[in-house]
């Protein structure tokens, strides 16, 4: 028998279970020897109220390892994610939701009841509409990433993380040694060509294709930041090579920041503003600065904007 | 006071929904919901954001249909920007859209639907998965693996990313396609071909014509149907053409996309975070009541395959013959989705390999020149799960000032709830339930693979 293992996706996409799959032909001998998976909503039919739903207490069975993906937006989502935790021995965050709060805290940035309601008054929804509020689970007052929540013994970042991260974090635990995961940021893993620092002082929208012949390797290609486009390699961490460079640099596009911060508990978005000073590139070209936490605004990162303070009349 | 069962979580589907049904004194059917638990907000925090950007953030919508998103809302934003992509730029587009329609069908029908079918509907829950599938027939599991695996590596090596895309760009896409690229991948959409007509045979075989009396009733309704067709022709269309919304007798009104807010409404109901689209130019209103639906109509396969005229592609156009000799059209059960979704599988396939032996397909010119300024865009494409629209109002820097999205799914989430409580109601009698039977409800929702 493998051993023992539960999934749970909490505010999520499913791209990280999708990355699951992406390992290839070495999932099969994975989920039909190596795991025994008991729980995994998105692969099994294991019920949180028993198999004939009768039951009042959300049940998630006994695990050696929990894999919990997506961030914790509602309450059901902090429901689960404690019953995995009492659950399991050993609690593995993967993806950036579930380790940084991902693409869903960016409502962090936004004034959440207000956005809430504007969303059920869209021009296409009936008028009169109201936030539903019967048998759905009501909103947390934020994003949380993971460990906001609970404890997490191994996070794995990404968006989506790398299936041959996920097969080593698997291995390592079956074979009781701890993971080999890279500690370097993106920029450390990326064969553009770096000239030092140039001519460029500001910064440009992704409007026109990075300059690159499509026939020539990576390493003919100009780093894209000294090209002049916003490319967060420098702050974000590395972990999404596939073949050999950085995936969105083999589309010759730059880095939005994915795997999340480099530095342990770093600000993406002000490292990446000293970053700019530093090589005297004015950070006030960047349009829309803090959409450069959008994949790690929780931890109280992405907060909405300060209302304009309205003076009170005398 | 009756019983109230939670089937919670819906499993194998891609998204966060419970099962609650309502029984009365005597064990029958009272009422049941499909409640969609989950909101996460993408049409407010993509405000304020450079609009070139959203394709990038609004993919991650889905993880297991992300190209559908960021190719909608590249469309929406050339709309704004007033952009019309290259001819390249639009074809290499469209290439990577319907090659990945190729790998969901695989995962949707073989990993998620087909253990009802091949371990049946009645087997523990512990095997009735794809871990079972694979212990039970291994040769077909392998083979399985090997092609979705190899769809998805196949847009991952040209494109970067398979999960998550970000090759797509406003004006068309970042990075041309290199003649021993096209002829690498050409070699292996052949190869996916081939599996998907093994596959369609292997299904019509093997599950349709054994499952055909569950087929014929399980959490069968009667509604109308969305989907895209081809502007000249009517012929099925994933990736561009005109939107077509028919009604339950098979007439049909056919519009552009930036009519869309004409033709549908978005109805809330309280117990449910998705709203749930329906024809409002029909004129009737928003029912869910069974047996005199107001205003219902579906999306994804069985919508499209209902809707369009005929297949432009050889083999699909044959499978869809057979399909409607047999059905008809509109044809109405609930379980043909899954059919349908191997007939457009066949079709992705086919599409894939006219577009890679284009001549224009490794043109260099691939991005329009993009200017970010105000105005509207309408990006509209078929998504695995339905018709999928993002609609972007931008302001005079290029960022979204409004967002409208109805996600593909949605359209399906008001026939789903009823499929549920069609197919509750006739399995539920006298208290007597079971899980191979409340297995079957889910069932119902599966097909619709939400």
């Amino acid at each position: 028998m493998g051993v023992t293992t539960a999934l749970e996706w909490l505010s999520s996409c499913s791209g990280c279970e999708i990355s699951i799959l992406n390992i290839g032909e070495e999932l099969i001998p994975l989920i039909t020897e190596a795991l025994d998976i008991v729980h995994a909503p998105v692969l099994m039919d294991h019920k949180y109220f028993g198999q004939t739903g009768e039951g009042v207490t959300l049940e998630i069975p006994k695990a050696t390892v929990g894999i919990v993906t997506g961030s914790v937006s509602n309450h059901e989502h902090l429901e689960v994610l404690e019953e995995m935790r009492k659950q399991c021995d050993v609690l593995i965050a993967l993806g950036s939701c579930a380790t940084h709060g991902g693409i869903p805290a960016l409502m962090n940035g936004q004034d959440q009841q207000k956005s809430w309601e504007e969303i059920y008054q869209t021009s296409t929804t009936d008028p009169g509409a109201m936030i539903p509020n019967v048998e759905v689970p009501a909103p947390l007052d934020r994003v949380y990433a993971c460990d906001e929540k609970v404890k997490i013994d191994l996070q794995l970042p990404g968006c989506p993380p790398n299936p041959a991260q996920i097969v080593e974090v698997l291995t390592s635990l079956l074979e009781n040694r701890a993971p080999v995961l890279s500690g370097k940021s993106v920029c450390d893993t990326c064969p553009a060509k770096r000239e030092g620092k140039g001519e460029v002082n500001t910064i440009k929208r992704f409007t026109t294709n990075a300059r690159y012949k499509a026939d020539e390797p990576l390493s003919e290609m100009r780093c894209l930041l000294e090209q002049g486009y916003l490319c967060m390699g420098p702050v974000t961490a590395s972990g999404c090579s596939r073949r050999g460079a950085p995936s969105c640099i083999t589309a010759r596009v730059p880095c939005r920041g994915c795997f999340g911060p480099v530095r342990k508990d770093g600000n993406q978005l002000l490292d990446m503003m000293n970053a700019l000073a530093s090589n005297g590139i004015d950070f006030k070209s960047v349009v829309d600065r803090r959409s450069l936490l959008r994949f790690s605004g929780a931890h109280g990162m992405l907060k909405p904007m300060k209302k304009k303070v309205v003076k009170e009349e005398v | 006071m009756g019983t109230v069962l939670n089937i919670a979580p819906v499993s194998r589907i891609e998204g966060h929904a419970k099962i609650a049904i309502h029984l009365d004194d005597g064990g029958n059917v009272e009422d049941a919901f499909l409640h969609i638990q989950s909101l996460r907000g993408f049409e407010k925090f993509i405000e304020g954001r450079p609009a070139e950007e959203v394709p990038r953030i609004v993919n991650r919508i889905c993880g297991i249909c992300p190209w559908m998103h960021h190719l909608a809302s590249n469309k929406a934003v050339d709309g704004a920007f007033g952009v019309t992509p290259t001819p390249t730029g639009h074809k290499l587009r469209e290439m990577c859209q319907v090659m990945a329609h190729i790998n969901d069908k695989i995962l949707h029908f073989f990993f998620l639907a087909s253990p009802d079918f091949v371990l049946g509907p009645d087997a523990d829950y512990s095997v009735r998965n794809v871990i079972g599938v694979a212990k039970a027939a291994p040769e077909l599991a392998s083979q399985v693996v090997k092609m979705r695996q190899l769809g998805q590596m196949m847009l991952e090596r040209f494109a970067g990313k398979a999960i998550h895309p970000i090759a797509g760009v406003v004006g068309g896409f970042a990075k041309p396609m290199l003649e021993e690229e096209r002829v690498e991948m050409l070699k292996d959409a052949r190869t996916l071909l081939d599996f998907s007509l093994y596959s369609l045979d292997f299904a019509i075989n093997n599950v349709f014509a054994k499952y055909m009396d569950v087929i014929s009733e399980l959490g069968n309704i009667t509604t109308g149907f969305l989907g895209t067709v081809d502007r000249v022709d009517g012929s099925l269309r994933l990736y561009d053409g005109k939107q077509r919304l028919m009604k339950p007798d098979g007439s049909y009104v056919d519009f552009e996309g930036e009519e869309y807010t004409d033709y549908l409404g978005e109805h809330v109901e309280p117990w449910a975070y998705s709203k749930m689209p329906y024809a409002k130019s029909w004129g009737e209103g928003f029912d869910l009541n069974l047996a005199a639906p107001r205003g219902i109509y579906r999306a994804n396969t069985l919508a499209r395959i209902n809707v369009c005229d005929k297949i432009s592609t050889p083999h699909a156009q044959a499978a869809l013959e057979q399909f409607r000799s047999q059905f008809g059209r509109p044809a109405q059960q609930t379980l043909l989705y899954h059919y349908a979704r191997l007939i457009e599988m066949v079709y992705a396939c086919e599409r894939t390999i006219e577009l890679l032996e284009w001549e224009g397909i490794t043109d260099t010119d691939i991005r329009a020149k993009v200017e970010p300024k105000a105005g509207r865009g309408v990006g509209i494409v078929e998504a695995p799960r339905g018709t999928l629209i993002h609609d972007y109002v931008t302001d005079k820097n290029g960022c979204i000032e409004k967002a409208n999205l109805i996600v593909g799914t949605t359209h399906n989430i008001a026939p789903m709830n009823m499929s549920v409580k069609q197919a509750a109601i006739s399995l539920i009698k006298d208290g007597n339930y079971n899980e191979g039977l409340l297995n079957q409800v889910e069932m119902a929702v599966r097909a619709y693979d939400p």
